[in-house]
């Protein structure tokens, strides 16, 4: 008899927690799915409350690499998908997973290395030499090798400068398949070279030996793009929560946000989004 | 945020903080329970019942205690998205997956352990209970209630194991900044932002629930020996 | 009364039975006929089978051949070490009630402890009891099923003198209410004095069955005297 009553009482305790709380249910909030690197900059947490202090939505962001937060997108388990990896995300928009693709804020990838700068490139304006350099001193590189918008980047200034590391992988070249906070303190331990986006560097905390080797290139620009998720795919998508949020992120209010965001007295991103780019409905 | 202001933020009961303790505590509680109401009278009856195949599920029992975490994550994870076959529930990337996803986890565990220990106190008991013509079910419910200090010590362990893991909770609840942020997440996340005093602030504090489960553990059996032998 | 009884038909009978584990034969072609009576004493060396006879004769052991009649008396057995459960003592006792189908109540488990002398320690864990105090616990739940036919596996075998002789007055009590116990024992002077027969065997075979006084002053067999001697080596 006794055993019943435990077991009746467990299953009580159980069934509320199980329940989908009443925050779930009807409640307004979407799923945004992004990457770490905007995560990690803390952007996020700042715009946010001043979003849902505007429209009482909340926000839930699942931090991934730019790879994994389209195709969580692809499967229907976001509202919202925010990267930055341009030509993806078109792909994304042809493949008819998302409903539009919007430019809307900006910032700049920089070379991060040690300070005791093996390969010689410190103060360099030219991204590409510098990998050159890299690559002939066999100085330590750190990729962060998960198919995210950095990862994306720095293949393509590999190929720039006509070299393939990953292909070739040599010893020097460490791929790690981790986000970007890891890959800092992966190059912090190994006084490598590692590719960064300005935002993640500046709010990292354990910057340790390592500083901005090269910076300012013009092939360091890192475009972010909002896309909201197909509902014609995924009718389960919140496509009126969802869409308010793309609007108010593309609004003075939300580009002014971003503007205002700021660590140590810099600006980490740049809102750039243009009235322009809105196709009329067809 | 270096060491000390860490520790302060732990021990003045910081809100976020006290969120992120207290969704870890709620979604490892009820995971272990569930556990218990599926994994004990499971693994009462492989004990207690001869049918075809018991050795095999014995074995497979055994063998999933240290079914990885991750993996957990990733199978939950293709079933509860929208494009899975339970997608219309839409659990993904909420506590109650993540409770779903630790469930899975540690049944096998609390499973396996309650096979051998029912088995082995079976095993003293069976000569009396036949006896003593015990009918079925008064057998296995004098097993089960005989067993009970070994039981809460394995539902314990079934605990401590959920409590550590942050393979499964990742992956299902997304680490969404207060909705799925647990103790294992944040520490993880922490990390990764370079804020390793604080990563490393929370780390103490799970090593020290789970530190405290162990030595409820411990003195449950102390109790045991002393007052019922 | 005891004559009506003695006259009365067998409560059990062996016929032929053999039982065999392993490689071993631990009961050859044993033939037995149990009366209601005085207690019957089953005695000989170790190895002789007397543990697996009475699990026989409880029906717990598969036998290789032969026969076994018997009513459908309520039968119960004290085995060597009882098997405490882990409850208080008066929970022993309730549970081996429910077992049986009668109700746990406090009269009926106060009477039953106080049948063996348990009385007062109702609510000690039954492990933390000393071995004469398991004993005798284990006889209380044997009683609880109100048996026709009691078997005790060496009830007194590891106790002290004075342990030993509560059992033994115990189990003529018993005895005296119309129970027919049975039981194995090592020790001679107990069969001597609670034995109304005696059940003599040597390697699995029944060596000799006679009345308790023929059998200690003027055994039949050579074995018998021998081991009566102290002088039986196997």
């Amino acid at each position: 008899m006794k055993l019943r009553h435990i077991a009746l009482t467990a299953a009580l305790v159980v069934m509320p927690a199980l329940a989908p709380s009443s925050t779930n249910a009807q409640d307004k909030s979407i799923v945004v799915a992004s990457t770490t690197s905007t995560q990690d900059s803390g952007l996020f947490g700042h715009i946010l409350p001043l979003f849902k202090a505007r429209t009482g939505i909340d926000v839930k962001v699942i931090a991934q690499g730019t790879g994994q937060a389209l195709d969580t997108g692809r499967r229907g388990d976001a509202d919202v998908v925010f990267v930055h990896a341009k030509s993806q995300e078109e792909k994304f928009i042809a493949d008819g997973f998302g409903v539009q693709r919007f430019d809307v804020m900006y910032n700049d990838f920089v070379l991060i290395g040690p300070k005791a700068d093996p390969a010689k490139i410190k103060g360099s304006k030219d991204i590409l030499t510098a990998l050159k350099a890299i690559q002939l001193s066999s100085a330590p590189f750190v990729s962060r090798g998960d198919k995210s918008g950095t990862h994306a980047v720095e293949l393509a200034l590999w190929k720039s400068a006509t070299l393939d590391p990953a292909t070739a992988k040599p010893a020097w070249y460490k791929e790690i398949g981790q986000g970007m906070g890891a890959a800092l303190n992966t190059s912090a331990a190994m006084s490598a070279y590692v590719l960064a986006d300005r935002g993640t560097w500046i709010s990292f905390k354990n910057k340790d030996a390592l500083e901005i080797v090269v910076e300012g290139d013009k092939a360091l620009f890192n475009q972010y793009g909002i896309m909201l998720v197909n509902p014609a795919k995924h009718p389960a998508v919140k496509k009126h929560l969802g869409q308010t949020f793309v609007d108010w992120i593309a609004s003075a209010e939300g580009q002014n946000a971003i503007r205002s965001y700021k660590i140590d007295g810099q600006q980490l991103f740049f809102p750039n989004f243009d009235v322009g780019q809105i196709k009329k409905a067809g | 945020m270096d060491a000390s202001s860490s520790l302060y933020l732990i021990l003045s009961g910081d809100p976020t903080l006290y969120a992120i303790v207290r969704l870890s505590l709620i979604v490892t509680l009820s995971a272990t329970i569930l556990a218990g109401l599926i994994g004990l009278p499971l693994g009462a009856f492989v004990a207690l019942t001869r049918f075809p195949g018991r050795d095999v599920v014995t074995v497979l029992l055994n063998g999933l205690m240290g079914l990885p975490p991750v993996v957990v994550g990733l199978l939950v994870y293709l079933a509860l998205s929208r494009s899975g076959p339970l997608g219309f529930f839409g659990l993904l990337f909420t506590p109650q997956a993540m409770i779903i996803a630790q469930a899975m986890l540690i049944t096998p565990i609390i499973a396996a352990l309650t096979r051998q220990a029912i088995e082995d106190l079976w095993g003293e008991y069976r000569e009396e209970f036949t006896a003593m013509d015990v009918p079925p079910l008064m057998r296995v419910r004098a097993l089960l209630w005989d067993a009970r200090f070994s039981l809460v010590t394995i539902l314990l362990a079934g605990f401590g194991r959920a409590a550590a893991e942050v393979g499964a909770v990742m992956i299902v609840g997304g680490n969404i900044d207060g909705f799925t942020r647990v103790m294992t997440t944040t520490i993880a996340l922490e990390t990764s932002k370079g804020d390793l005093a604080l990563a490393l602030g929370l780390g103490v504090v799970l090593i020290a629930i789970i530190l405290s489960v162990n030595a409820l553990a411990w003195s449950i059996r102390q109790w045991a020996e002393r007052y019922a032998g | 009364m005891r004559d009506d009884l003695e006259n009365a038909a067998p409560l059990l009978v062996l016929d032929s039975v053999t039982v065999r584990a392993a490689n071993t034969t631990l009961l050859d072609g044993v033939s037995l006929s149990v009366l209601a009576g005085a207690p019957t004493a089953l005695i000989g060396p170790n190895g002789s089978g007397k543990t697996t006879l009475l699990r026989v004769m409880m029906g717990l052991v598969e036998t290789a051949s032969g026969r076994i009649e018997r009513n459908n008396d309520t039968r119960a057995i004290v085995f060597q070490k009882p098997v405490m459960l882990r409850r208080t003592v008066a929970d022993n006792v309730a549970f081996a009630l429910l077992a049986a189908s009668r109700p746990a109540d406090h009269e009926t488990i106060s009477n039953l402890l106080a049948q063996v002398g348990l009385t007062g320690i109702a609510n000690r864990p039954a492990r933390k009891l000393s071995g004469g105090e398991q004993q005798r616990l284990g006889i209380a739940r044997a009683l609880a099923r109100q048996p026709r036919l009691l078997l005790l596996d060496e009830a007194t075998a590891s106790l002290d003198p004075a342990q030993t002789s509560l059992i033994e007055e115990l189990i003529s009590a018993i005895a005296d209410g119309g129970v027919k116990i049975i039981f194995a024992t090592h020790d001679l002077g107990q069969a001597r004095r609670l034995a109304g027969d005696v059940v003599f065997l040597v390697k699995g075979r029944v060596a000799e069955h006679a009345a308790a006084a023929t059998f200690f002053n003027q055994p039949a067999s050579k074995a018998a005297r021998r081991f009566l001697a102290g002088d039986l080596v196997l």
